[in-house]
């Protein structure tokens, strides 16, 4: 059986940072991801980042994803495997996984979870209709592959994920007939709110989708309005033209392989729901086992990639790295961690860790 | 129960829709285990990654919070490997990354 240092499984925004931080240590690192690329959901994202200079703001996710990438590649102890799925996770250090049809085995004495988030569905009427999409695979189908979803989209969720893949969708010439928005004002950053609002994309809050129409794939939803209760307001329905029903609904942390490694769980409603406890070196109720980015709590990828940074670093120093520079490394994450939740944008997420720290 | 539950989709990989789950939450199954059990909603290819939070409220609305409920239990593997694929790792003399 091989055996490494530190298993980073998932290679998105905060698996790439960790195995680049576990990496510079000098420590034998495997790096896996169940997608052909490493990247994550950086490579679908062509706008541009908020943050600090430290978080690369102003640069586009696609290009932060090749950057990092190159990193990875450079570093020669560590080893990069794609299209493989972790299985299942040990007390005895072993990880089974499944790669080119083959069900294998190796030993990590540090593990990093950072499998990230999957998105989250609605019941309505018509929900298994053809048509009826998560963001995040629109976003894909768009970005990644050049498909366009439809011609007619009615985006349900004015969060950011549902702004901002409502502009790429009016940049890839896809009509957006309206956004909906369950709570009574727009979840997400209003710099992407005015974008869609100025090329008169009606936002309308306090509605939500009631059902999905058509017969063998979606041809229009009724939308309504909602009471300060979340209820439906009778009377208030309405029929929308579309091809295609976009869910940006949220994400629910990918925690399988915590929940079967029996890691101590909390469910946090600010996280996005049950989240592994950690302490603030992002370990785990189990000694061996590291998490950070979205499946630690979903949040931004500027802010997945510190926490895999310093779960890297952390990782590093608990297997008897040392030095001015770790330390000072680690101080500095953390640092950057506090910037990046500061402020009233990061009140909920505050909160959030608040429950989940031990 | 609503009339439209039947047209609501909860969990895809097994074909179960809401009627089903509010069904079986007032015949008294009070767990996503108990639920996953008697109907398998959630033993499908993505094993739970979509209904398993649709369940989670439906619970809750029934009176269960969310808080207080049992995931269920997380056998491994994630998600379904084929028996070849067993067969083939087993057959390598030494497993290798």
């Amino acid at each position: 059986m091989r055996m490494f240092d530190v298993c980073i499984i998932g290679g998105g925004p905060a698996g790439l940072k960790a195995a680049i931080a576990a990496g510079s240590q000098g420590l034998s690192v495997v790096l896996m991801d169940d997608a052909d690329h490493l990247g994550g959901q950086l490579v679908k994202q062509t706008h541009m980042f908020f943050g600090s200079e430290q978080q690369r703001a102003g640069a586009r996710g696609v290009n932060i994803a090749k950057e990092l990438v190159e990193q990875v590649t450079s570093l020669v102890n560590v080893e990069v495997v794609l299209c493989t799925t972790a299985l299942g996770l040990y007390d005895d250090l072993v990880l089974t996984y499944e790669t080119e049809g083959s069900y294998r085995k190796l030993s990590a004495k540090k593990f990093i979870v950072a499998t990230g988030a999957s998105e989250r569905m609605l019941t309505f009427p018509g929900n298994d209709l053809p048509g009826v999409y998560g963001a995040g695979a629109v976003q894909t189908l768009m970005n990644v592959y050049g498909v366009k979803p439809g011609n007619r989209v009615l985006m349900v969720g004015a969060g950011n994920i549902g702004l901002i893949v409502s502009y790429q969708l009016l940049q890839a010439g896809v009509e957006v007939i309206a956004i909906v928005e369950g709570g009574p004002s727009i979840g997400g950053y209003l710099v992407h709110a005015s974008k869609v609002r100025r090329a008169g994309v009606p936002i309308l809050t306090s509605h939500t989708i009631k059902e999905a129409v058509g017969v063998n794939c979606v041809e229009g939803a009724i939308v309504c309005e909602l009471d300060s209760q979340w209820q439906p307001k009778s009377g208030t329905e309405q029929r929308i033209d579309a091809d295609v029903i976009c869910l940006a609904v949220g994400l629910s942390p990918l925690t399988d392989i915590l929940w079967q490694a029996e890691c101590e769980m909390v469910f946090v409603p600010e996280l996005g729901g049950n989240v592994a406890y950690r302490d603030s070196t992002m370990c785990t109720s189990k000694p061996h086992i590291y998490v950070a980015g979205d499946v630690a709590g979903v949040e931004e990828a500027s802010s997945a990639m510190v926490e895999g940074e310093l779960a890297g670093l952390c990782a590093a120093k608990s297997l008897g790295v040392s030095g001015a520079h770790l330390t000072l490394q680690i101080t500095s994450a953390r640092s950057q961690l506090e910037e990046l939740r500061s402020g009233p944008v990061g009140d909920k997420i505050r909160a959030g860790l608040l429950q989940a720290h031990r | 129960m609503h009339d439209r539950d039947q047209d609501i989709i909860v969990c895809r990989c097994e074909d179960l829709t809401l009627a089903d789950i509010r069904a079986l939450i007032q015949k008294g199954y009070r767990t996503l285990d108990e639920i996953r059990r008697i109907s398998r909603c959630g033993m499908g290819p993505c094993q739970g990654r979509t209904c398993r939070a649709l369940v989670q409220r439906e619970l809750q609305a029934s009176g269960i919070n969310i808080k207080d409920q049992v995931p269920g239990v997380f056998r491994p593997p994630t998600k379904p490997v084929t028996l070849g694929s067993i067969a083939e790792g087993a057959g390598r003399r030494s497993d290798h990354a």
